[in-house]
């Protein structure tokens, strides 16, 4: 009978729709598996905001990726506690953000209340620290957007949550 | 404290989510920057998916085989329980940063208090939103800095989108009939007793953007328990108008 670590190995095959890079392994965002018998499994993932609009295709594709493996009865359960946070994030992950083009999360998640404070984001491009802030919020709830002063190349950056 | 006083609780709190998602969905195509329509769109995104987790929930504390959808898309004015604030129109970018401004300090405040909830799936909901509204409160305060303390244009329009929200902002501090209930019970939040440091915050911000604090003035009610401005009749006309007219339609 195949065992959670086998489980663990089909849901690395799963990434992210919108950072492909990423697996929902590299995100932390599968927070539980349990094998019942050989073809019953139960895979619990929290997302990771609020309003995310790729849990439901990554659900599809756990589901999909567990099938292909045999299993028939697959139950995906949704918790939204312990929130998650970016810190969940394995080095692995971050790394391929960078190699992606996209600056990882390089701090602890806490929240940050000052105003117009800018956290220091590194260019994933030429590596200088000498970047801007355009805009808090990107093309998904996750990222920001960013330039590089020196190299002028304009990049996202994996927000700390 | 009852099944049906937690019923209406959560569809007041899904409701105002789901109404200010809305009202941020209507800026995409016309804010003044792409990167402001990316980030009310953002925001608003935050809401709907706040909203779909309470709608959630409401439906199993119903008990009655409802779901998200049918409670979201097949209920009419009188039984939204939205705040009066949220379903005001955007009008221009003061007003709706005015708007925003009010309602996410209020949020933000609102969260950490309920993540100690004996409710625990209210508790998760709000462990969760929390850190999203630290943004939202964080993005409004400093655009109302911006245009408060910006150009002589700019700084009339926040400060009318400052004064013609401020009526409306009461109602978040007033529980209604099945808040009490359930303050009472540890479920809700008191949010009356939220108002003097939310006012606080608030005055602070508007002190940074050299605007005024609007005086003490009679609040507008009645959301929280059916009655709506006309407003809340075109944003319902609009957002549910593909569910009524093609019903149990999916995607």
């Amino acid at each position: 009978m195949m065992t959670t670590a086998n489980i663990y190995d089909i849901l690395e095959t799963v990434t992210d729709p919108e950072v492909p890079v990423l697996t929902i392994l590299d995100l932390g965002i599968v927070r539980d598996v349990q094998i019942i018998d050989d073809t019953t499994v139960h895979v619990t993932i929290t997302p990771t905001y609020s309003g995310c609009p790729a849990m439901n295709t990554i659900s599809i594709q756990i589901r999909l990726a567990l099938m292909q493996e045999g299993f028939r009865n697959i139950h995906i359960h949704t918790v939204l506690t312990p929130a998650w946070t970016t810190d969940w994030m394995t080095p692995a992950g971050k790394d391929k953000l960078k190699a992606y083009g996209i600056a990882p999360p390089q701090y602890a998640a806490k929240p940050r209340t000052g105003l117009f404070d800018e956290p220091m984001v590194q260019c994933p491009q030429c590596n200088s620290f000498n970047t801007r802030l355009i805009s808090e919020f990107g093309s998904t709830s996750c990222k920001a957007l960013y330039q590089c002063n020196d190299c002028k190349e304009p990049f996202d950056y994996f927000k700390c949550h | 404290m009852t099944n049906e006083s937690l019923f209406h609780y959560t569809l007041h709190l899904a409701d105002t989510a789901l109404v200010m998602g809305h009202r941020l969905s209507e800026w995409i195509g016309h804010a003044p920057q792409l990167e402001i329509e990316m980030a009310l769109a953002n925001q608003g995104l935050d809401f709907i998916g706040q909203a779909r987790s309470l709608y959630q929930y409401a439906a199993e504390v119903e008990g009655k085989a409802r779901t998200e959808d049918d409670l979201a898309y097949l209920r009419d004015v009188w039984d939204f329980k939205n705040t009066l604030l949220t379903e005001l129109p955007n009008g221009d970018f003061g007003a709706t940063i005015a708007r925003n401004l009010y309602y996410s300090l209020f949020m933000e405040a609102f969260f950490q208090q309920l993540q100690k909830s004996t409710d625990s799936q209210l508790a998760a909901i709000a462990e969760k939103s929390v850190k999203e509204m630290t943004y939202h409160a964080r993005y409004s305060s400093e655009w109302t800095i911006r245009l408060g303390d910006g150009t002589e244009e700019s700084r009339i329009r926040m400060q009318k989108g400052i004064e013609d929200m401020w009526p409306f902002t009461g109602e978040m501090f007033v529980p209604a009939a099945y808040e009490q209930a359930l303050i009472q019970a540890g479920v809700a939040v008191d949010v009356a007793a939220l108002h003097a440091a939310w006012k606080q915050r608030v005055q602070e911000v508007l002190d940074e953007a050299t605007l005024e604090m609007p005086a003490d003035c009679w609040m507008q009610e009645g959301g929280k328990t059916g009655r709506h401005s006309e407003h809340l009749g075109f944003l319902l006309a609009e957002m549910q108008f593909l569910q009524r007219a093609y019903p149990g339609a999916t995607w």
